[in-house]
């Protein structure tokens, strides 16, 4: 039954067994280069293939952290956070098939108001920047779409709901300007080494104290390494390290809630473009500081529309600007306290002296007359703080035209220059001198070298000067402690989430300057009277003050506006413990407009011993 | 007392009641070459079944199920072709050889479409890839041919003609299109031609013109605008050279399979594997399960699966030299042939030093077609290897 060969004998000869033999050693050879090839991968490679394996297979995501609080001085919440809910697209996970994904993208953009063009366009940019992270499209969706979306996931592949921090601001619009906002980290920024370790779309403070303080508030983003597939999909129980996102450390502000709070509400009042500073005098720790017309800085936790950022940029009011640190503006008769610091110490005047006010004072060709054109007749440094005789200050300017000692005391005390305040956003401002004018000229910038005149107009803080309350409240604030030119802040102290202090602010003196006592208590006398001796500016706001109070008003004149309000108050005399500075735009006479709302402010900071000093007379009514 | 009972026990060499054994024609089989073909397939149900737990959702073992059917029903083809005189096959050249060339033609018309390509036909219970069947054949038939043609014609001419006759059937898998396929039957023709006598010199002619074509099919014809390989094809021939200038494309799947094979060092990862374990290796129940093996088991256990090979591939030689007739001879060195290329092709594929070609790693890859054949393919071998230990007995049947 068994088929057998019928071709018997043997089928091997001599030529057939070579051939066998070479395919043998063909076979050996091949053998061998995979033996070998097998034993570099493997034995000699193998750390080295084991590392790429892990790290294949592992992703990393990161968790945002919530930034810290932002308190006033008291401890009550400025600004906390609020969950809210950002809609995600996962571009990998929206469907391959064109049709059905241009259909999605279109009832997207339908949902979150948008357009395909702007998703499309939001999608490209994000995985530009990093490719395998979903992108998100709108963050703080209302509840609504989220659960329209969770009802309906079938329909919309790849779109995912995340809950994310974002800013709260439980006082509406207070501290608007301190606080700042946060926003998401521009290319730029990323290349910044205070920002080495970020990544896009992280959210830092792009404004105020949030700027300033953003290392502290950032906290840490925690990090959850899963273990994914070749799709880049997380394996199930494929959790490899998680860890938790460490909240950012809170911020104690040196801001009086209540002095805040009573300054923006009388700038608000007036209506008029203005800021306003509280400072302490010895350091420099404001207690209260704003702008007028202000912003709702929750605005700036959702997306901008464009109609928003156009009407930012188109508002002639700027509310985004902070008048109190970055306005520019001449100060009109508060300056004249700087003229006197700079006469009495350069020897141009001295106390007592005499100087006749006829009501105008001719330069050359130019006559420079009082405002209301009022004749003092004989004024000394006290009657003319008091009076605010312009004469008596365009005399001191002068004597003092082309010295350069006007200049020298402004800038020492800080008109200028930056002050070092930890807020973003401030402006130098411009204190005019003969050697700027003079360069100015000789570059063409103007068509006369610097005159009499100048220096006559910079002693009443007219002319070319340009700066701001900040800057004024520092200089005060160096009359009033003796010498101590402060470094205004209004970081207090960084607490981490448990409640202990981290970190305290107390900035060091940006200088001293010398300031002789006897002349300090002959300008802070002459301040005193004009604020509350029944011939002072600003007496009928402060004359039944029952807190003795230094004031200067300011009426500056400004080119192309009506003039500007100035009022600048120390307080308590004669040791001030704070200062306060107020102005506003177009807001006429400095007792007109900004010696109410100093009023208001100082109100508000001696609350406690008004109502105690007014209690037993009302007992007694 | 001992000796006496011994010597009553000791089987009588020519007996005239044979033992079961006997029956089963055990005796006359290569047993190294069944034990270590069997030893593959267990391991590769083995690996099937720890690698691919997470494949077919509700059914963990469903590629290592299958597997172990497809094993078991080949050593049951193997062993009824053991029975049967290969000798026989010669006079069914013919029939043989129009049977592959239709049984490959056929899957143009009723194929299975998978993934571009129409190779298998979708029987009611495993779809069949004839051209893996057709290795065998080809190896058969063609054998035939040789031993028949030796008699007639000059060198060049039967040379040229065996040449067609191999690659004919080879141009039908190669526009299944199947590259990989189709190169394994151009390395089975050449085989049978060598161990048939064909002269150096026309093999140095072959070598030429293998030279010139790969030429023009890379360089020269995509140059002119008529490619003959398709993009893909391409890509995989060529991008082993290169393989981490796209890790998205081509040289991803090599260059996934050298890191899982690398990572699994000098013992593996066992269950902690995750570059076959995650999808980071595309295919690897088939074309690429040596990466899994590599990386589960380490050197250890590759190279005890190359050693395995090994073994299996110095048996076929040695039956090459038993074998009682040229016939025999010639099979044997073709099987022996088929073997060695898809064994070096595929591992070397998996270890970077091949393209990529789609060759299954017989006994191994997971696929019917392909273990069935191989298990046939290596019952001829035993076929020979018992019609060699018979003659050699001056018997044939007992």
């Amino acid at each position: 039954m068994y088929l057998r060969s019928d071709e018997r004998g043997p089928a091997m000869n001599n030529r057939l067994a070579l051939r066998i033999a070479i395919f043998g050693g063909f076979a050996v050879v091949l053998f061998v280069i995979l033996f070998f090839r097998l034993w570099l991968l493997q034995v000699l490679d193998g750390e080295k293939y084991l590392a790429e394996a892990k790290n294949n297979r592992t992703r990393s995501y990161r968790v945002s952290a919530p930034r810290g609080e932002i308190l006033d001085r008291s401890g009550k919440a400025l600004v906390t956070n609020r969950t809210s809910l950002a809609l995600q697209v996962n571009p990998r996970k929206l469907p391959a098939d064109p049709t059905r994904r241009r259909v999605e993208l279109a009832q997207l953009a339908e949902l979150t108001h948008s357009t395909p063009r702007h998703l499309r366009r939001t999608m490209r940019k994000e995985l530009t920047l990093a490719p395998a992270a979903p992108v998100t499209l709108r963050s703080d969706v209302g509840h609504y779409l989220v659960y329209y979306l969770q009802e309906n996931q079938d329909r919309f592949p790849g779109v995912e709901v995340q809950t994310v921090f974002v800013r709260d601001y439980p006082d509406g619009t207070l501290a608007a300007h301190i606080l700042g906002n946060v926003g998401e980290i521009s290319e730029a920024q990323l290349k910044e080494q205070q920002y080495r370790g970020l990544q896009p779309g992280d959210k830092i403070g792009q404004e105020g104290v949030e700027y300033t303080y953003d290392r502290y508030l950032r906290g840490k983003p925690g990090l959850t390494r899963v273990q994914v597939d070749a799709l880049g999909e997380p394996t199930p129980n494929g959790r490899l390290v998680s860890m938790p996102p460490a909240p950012g450390d809170s911020l104690k502000l040196s801001i009086d809630g209540k002095v805040q709070e009573a300054g923006e509400a009388a700038l608000a009042e007036r209506g008029l473009p203005g800021g306003f500073i509280t400072m302490d005098v010895h350091s420099g720790e404001i207690l209260g500081l704003g702008s007028f017309p202000t912003f709702e800085p929750d605005t700036f936790t959702r997306p901008l529309t464009q109609n928003q950022v156009d009407e930012f940029i188109r508002n002639p009011a700027a509310p985004l600007t902070d008048r109190a640190i970055a306005g520019l503006y001449p100060t009109g008769s508060t300056f004249k306290p700087i003229t006197a610091i700079a006469a009495l110490e350069s020897g141009k005047l001295s106390i007592g002296e005499v100087i006749n006010d006829p009501g105008q004072l001719v330069v050359g060709e130019q006559t420079f007359k009082n405002a209301g054109e009022a004749a003092n007749g004989s004024v000394d440094l006290v009657s003319a703080l008091e009076v605010s005789s312009d004469v008596f200050f365009y005399t001191l300017g002068l004597r003092m035209w082309d010295s350069g000692e006007l200049q020298h005391w402004a800038h020492e005390l800080g008109i200028g220059r930056p002050t070092g305040i930890d807020l973003p956003g401030g402006e130098e401002g411009l204190l005019p001198s003969k050697h700027w004018r003079d360069q100015l000229y000789k570059e063409g910038g103007t068509e006369r070298p610097w005159s009499e005149g100048d220096n006559v107009q910079l002693a009443t803080g007219q002319g070319d000067l340009q700066t701001n309350p900040l800057q004024m409240a520092v200089a005060y604030a160096t009359l009033a402690n003796g010498g101590t030119v402060v470094t205004p802040h209004v970081g207090l102290q960084i607490d981490d989430p448990a409640g202990r202090v981290l970190k305290e602010f107390d900035p060091k003196p940006r200088r001293h300057v010398r300031i002789d006592p006897e002349y300090r208590a002959a300008i802070m006398e002459g301040l005193h009277d004009a604020a509350q001796n029944g011939a002072g500016t600003s007496f009928d706001v402060f004359g039944s003050f029952p807190i003795p109070v230094a004031g200067k008003t300011g009426t500056a004149q400004r080119e192309g506006h009506l003039d500007q309000s100035w009022y600048g108050v120390l307080a308590p005399y004669p040791n001030p413990r704070i200062v306060t500075f107020v102005t506003m735009e177009e807001g006429g006479f400095g007792a007109e407009s900004a010696a109410p709302a100093a009023k208001k402010i100082l109100e508000a900071y001696f609350a406690g011993r008004l109502a105690k000093e007014a209690a037993p007379e009302g007992g007694k009514g | 007392m001992y000796a006496t009972r011994a010597r009553q026990a000791r089987p009588e060499p020519f007996a005239v009641h044979p033992g079961i054994a006997e029956r089963l024609g055990l005796p006359y089989m290569d047993g190294t070459l069944a034990l270590s073909a069997a030893a593959l397939a267990v391991f590769s149900v083995f690996v099937l079944a720890q690698a691919t737990l997470h494949d077919v959702p509700g059914d963990p073992y469903y590629y290592a199920d299958r597997q172990g059917l497809y094993a078991a029903l080949g050593i049951v083809g193997m062993y009824l072709l053991t029975r049967i005189d290969y000798s026989r096959f010669r006079e069914l050249r013919v029939g043989i050889y129009t049977f592959l060339c239709v049984s490959i033609s056929l899957v143009f018309v009723f194929g299975f479409a998978a993934r571009g390509s129409r190779r298998s036909f979708e029987l009611p219970f495993f779809s069949f890839q004839p051209s893996e069947l057709g290795k065998l054949l080809l190896v058969l038939a063609l054998a035939g041919f040789v031993i028949d043609g030796a008699r007639s014609g000059s060198d060049w001419q039967r040379t040229v003609r065996y040449l067609c006759l191999g690659l004919a059937p080879a141009a039908l898998v190669f526009l299944q299109p199947d590259l990989g396929t189709a190169l394994v039957f151009g390395a089975i023709t050449l085989a049978v031609m060598y161990v048939g006598g064909v002269r150096w010199t026309h093999f140095a002619v072959i070598g030429a013109a293998l030279v010139a074509v790969t030429a023009i099919v890379l360089v020269a014809a995509p140059a002119v605008g008529t490619p003959i390989l398709k993009g893909y094809q391409a890509q995989r021939l060529t991008s082993f050279l290169n393989p981490s200038a796209d890790p998205s494309d081509a040289g991803y799947q090599q260059n996934q399979a050298k890191i899982a094979i690398g990572s699994g060092g000098k013992t593996g990862r066992g269950n902690r594997a995750t570059q076959t374990r995650l999808d980071f290796v595309p295919e690897r129940h088939t074309d690429f399960i040596f990466a899994v093996i590599g990386e589960r088991y380490g050197f250890m256990g590759a190279a005890l699966v190359l050693s395995l090979y090994a073994l299996l591939i110095w048996r076929a030689l040695r039956i090459v030299t038993l074998s009682k007739n040229s016939y025999g001879t010639l099979v044997a060195g073709g099987i022996a042939a088929m073997l060695l290329f898809q064994v070096f092709v595929n591992v070397g594929m998996n270890l970077g030093i091949m393209p990529i070609t789609g060759i299954p790693l017989p006994l191994m890859s997971y696929g019917g077609s392909s273990v069935l054949a191989t298990f046939l393919a290596i019952g001829v071998l035993q076929s020979i290897h018992m019609q060699a230990r018979l003659s050699q007995r001056g018997r044939f049947a007992w």
